[in-house]
């Protein structure tokens, strides 16, 4: 295998593996950066793409090649309102935020193969027609080496899911909505002296966050696992958490990590066929992402890197 | 309502809450609801297979149980539970399978003591990490559950042909009756249920754990870490070493309920696709017994009831993952306390308010 021809398999596998990560360890960025800590993100990706995979077989002959973008919507959409309990939860009901999440966690697995049942009468669903397939970028893909590397046969999602997390940067460190989003997270008192609505700003954050986690449970049953299954998502959610945390609750930051992580879980599947690492055994690989993320945590953040107020409900004093 | 009523009610009226859930789930998707929960109950209770599957189910659930509530109590949220038990019950069948001659009288205490052992030691890395470095013991768990899932897979991958199925198979052979917690008589009892002696290992970890919590110095530490680190420090405990040993202590009880799960359910290990889901159920169970050993005896009994019954809702055409969404919306309504004692307010805080 040419040198060229790895590179590209490299890039486009973690691109692939990346761009589900990349929209959910962004939600995690604003719910937690509003102060509520989100470990149901992994539920979350569920609901998104159980959703995503119905809409997409029901309407792939209405809308064709359209329909994995409209079924991410649908995934977006149906991940906020299930990211709703999660709201109400720990914002009015004072519930743990990790006791919370983890509700999400065990519902969700659960609820979306009971409705596939209801639906289709099996536990699991048909494979998609409609996928994301490999995409040219126009013009770019004739430079060469590098077109062939980056821009030939990759995943555009990949590439708008980075240009995202440059949006996601901008509307949270230099909008109005953004600077109050933070301030929530860091001292609701203040915030709400200020006369911000905390409550509601808690409220946008975690919905965000349902709407990014089921876009990324979308993105990942119709490009990865092309049905839903209840091992559609086993993990991504979680990792999408490592990531966030590795990113240091900024969205760029957020989206480097995804894309580390996106490389070495593709590592793992892609190992076999890249002549450097064919002597290794795929368990280390397997392991990698997850060893990597203790160390990392371990070695360079103690605690003290997250938003002030994360995890402590806010309840306003009459 | 007296505030010790209050504590027990909430619980109760979750219970209630998820079931009545779960009921109009049912009528909404156009199923019998009546006759679902029928099912479920009619195999859980109908006969006395059911009774000793409910029982063969608590073990595992209370040993892990308590496993959550010891660390809980240490304030640690170990949510490794799934990882830390499969590495009690991987270690402990392999024990079982490369020595299958040992008597059963030396057996037991073996597979016993290394299933405390591969538990504690996963429990103890995240103990460590965040005694010493502070780091979020809530992601190093989730991480360490993926790292045992996979090593343990590939563990099994490299056992010798002569302990798989046959070649190409994930699952290993059964392990030696020596080894196994199943026994004649229990069997014989309950209609050749798979109920193992590993519930009474259960009950024993019980009432060990309500001491230790209620009556032992580490006790004591371990509550009065969970309550507040700083203050602890000033009167002289050793936060670092309460967290470490809670840990270490959690997870050993998760290992075993691993081994339980293991020697005493299946008999064998095969290869896992996600993380034990014992695991999870343990740390519900826990929560729905606000880490109270005793309660934890109670709650896993209900979850015991559900699981052996779900299969029954298939008669029902109900599909049985119903039940899994009654046992988390249960866990919902029990974080969501603070709204359900407004409402069951004790009566000296109804009367004075503020």
């Amino acid at each position: 295998m040419s040198i060229t021809a790895m590179l590209a398999l490299l890039v486009s596998s973690m691109l692939i593996y990346a761009a589900p990560l990349i929209f959910t360890s962004i939600g995690g960025v604003f719910s937690e950066r509003g102060g509520v800590v989100n470990v149901g993100l992994e539920g979350i990706m569920v609901m998104g793409a159980f959703s995503g995979v119905v809409f997409n077989l029901e309407f792939a002959d209405q809308f064709g090649a359209a329909t994995p973008w409209l079924a991410l919507l649908v995934g977006g959409v149906v991940g906020l309102f299930f990211s709703l309990l999660h709201a109400v939860a720990t914002i009015h009901f004072r519930a743990d935020h990790v006791v919370s999440g983890t509700v999400l966690n065990l519902m969700a697995p659960a609820l979306a193969v009971f409705l596939v049942k209801v639906i289709y009468g099996k536990g699991q669903t048909d494979n998609l027609r409609q996928t994301f397939g490999r995409f040219d970028f126009p013009v770019l893909s004739q430079i060469p080496v590098i077109g062939d590397i980056f821009f030939k046969s990759t995943s555009l999602l990949g590439y708008l899911a980075i240009l995202f997390s440059f949006v996601a940067w901008f509307i949270l460190f230099k909008t109005r909505f953004g600077l109050r989003l933070r301030s929530v997270g860091e001292h609701p008192q203040a915030a709400d002296t200020l006369g911000i609505n905390v409550y509601r700003m808690k409220y946008y954050g975690v919905l965000i966050s349902g709407l990014l986690g089921g876009i990324g449970g979308a993105v990942y049953a119709q490009s990865i696992s092309v049905n839903f299954s209840v091992t559609t998502i086993v993990g991504p959610g979680f990792i999408a958490l490592a990531a966030m945390i590795f990113g240091k609750w900024n969205p760029i930051g957020a989206m480097l990590s995804s894309l580390f992580f996106g490389l070495s879980q593709s590592l793992a599947l892609i190992g076999t066929q890249l002549p450097f690492l064919q002597g290794v055994p795929t368990v280390y690989l397997q392991i990698a992402p997850y060893l990597l993320t203790i160390i990392v945590l371990a070695a360079f953040f103690g605690q003290a890197v997250a938003p002030k107020a994360d995890g402590i409900t806010y309840i306003k004093s009459k | 309502m007296s505030k010790k009523l209050q504590a027990i009610s909430v619980p109760l009226i979750s219970v209630l809450l998820g079931i009545v859930l779960g009921a109009i789930f049912m009528w909404l998707f156009g199923y019998d609801a009546i006759w679902g929960y029928e099912e479920l109950f009619r195999t859980a209770f109908g006969s006395v297979r059911g009774l000793g599957e409910i029982f063969r189910a608590m073990g595992p659930l209370i040993l892990i149980a308590l496993g959550f509530a010891v660390a809980s109590r240490a304030g640690f949220f170990n949510v490794g539970l799934p990882g830390q038990a499969l590495a009690g019950w991987v270690m402990s069948v392999w024990f079982a399978l490369s020595n299958p001659d040992l008597p059963r009288l030396v057996m037991i205490p073996m597979t016993i003591l290394i299933a405390l052992v591969a538990g504690g030691i996963v429990g103890a890395i995240p103990g460590i990490l965040r005694a010493f470095l502070g780091t979020s013991e809530v992601i190093v768990t989730i991480m360490m559950n993926y790292i045992v899932l996979h090593l343990s897979n590939a563990f099994i991958h490299s056992f010798p042909k002569s302990f798989m199925q046959s070649s190409g198979t994930d699952s290993s052979i059964r392990v030696s009756t020596n080894a196994s917690y199943q026994t004649a008589w229990l069997s014989e009892l309950t209609d050749n249920s798979r109920m193992n002696i590993g519930i009474f290992f259960a009950l024993i970890a019980v009432v060990l754990i309500w001491f230790l919590l209620k009556k032992t110095t580490l006790g004591f530490e371990i509550r009065a870490v969970g309550l507040n680190p700083h203050a602890s420090e000033y009167a002289g405990i050793s936060a670092k070493r309460t967290i470490i040993l809670s840990m270490i202590i959690s997870g050993a009880l998760a290992g075993l309920g691993g081994a339980v799960e293991g020697l005493g359910t299946f008999q064998n290990v095969y290869i896992q696709g996600s993380s034990l889901a014992v695991g999870f159920n343990g740390m519900a169970v826990s929560l729905l017994a606000a880490n109270s050993p005793i309660g934890i005896l109670f709650a896993a009994f209900l979850f015991g009831v559900l699981q052996v019954g779900a299969p029954g809702m298939n008669v029902a055409q109900v599909p049985p993952e119903l039940v899994s969404i009654v046992t988390a919306s249960i866990i919902f309504f029990v974080s969501a306390h603070y709204i359900i004692e407004r409402y069951i307010k004790p009566k000296k805080q109804a009367k004075g308010g503020k």
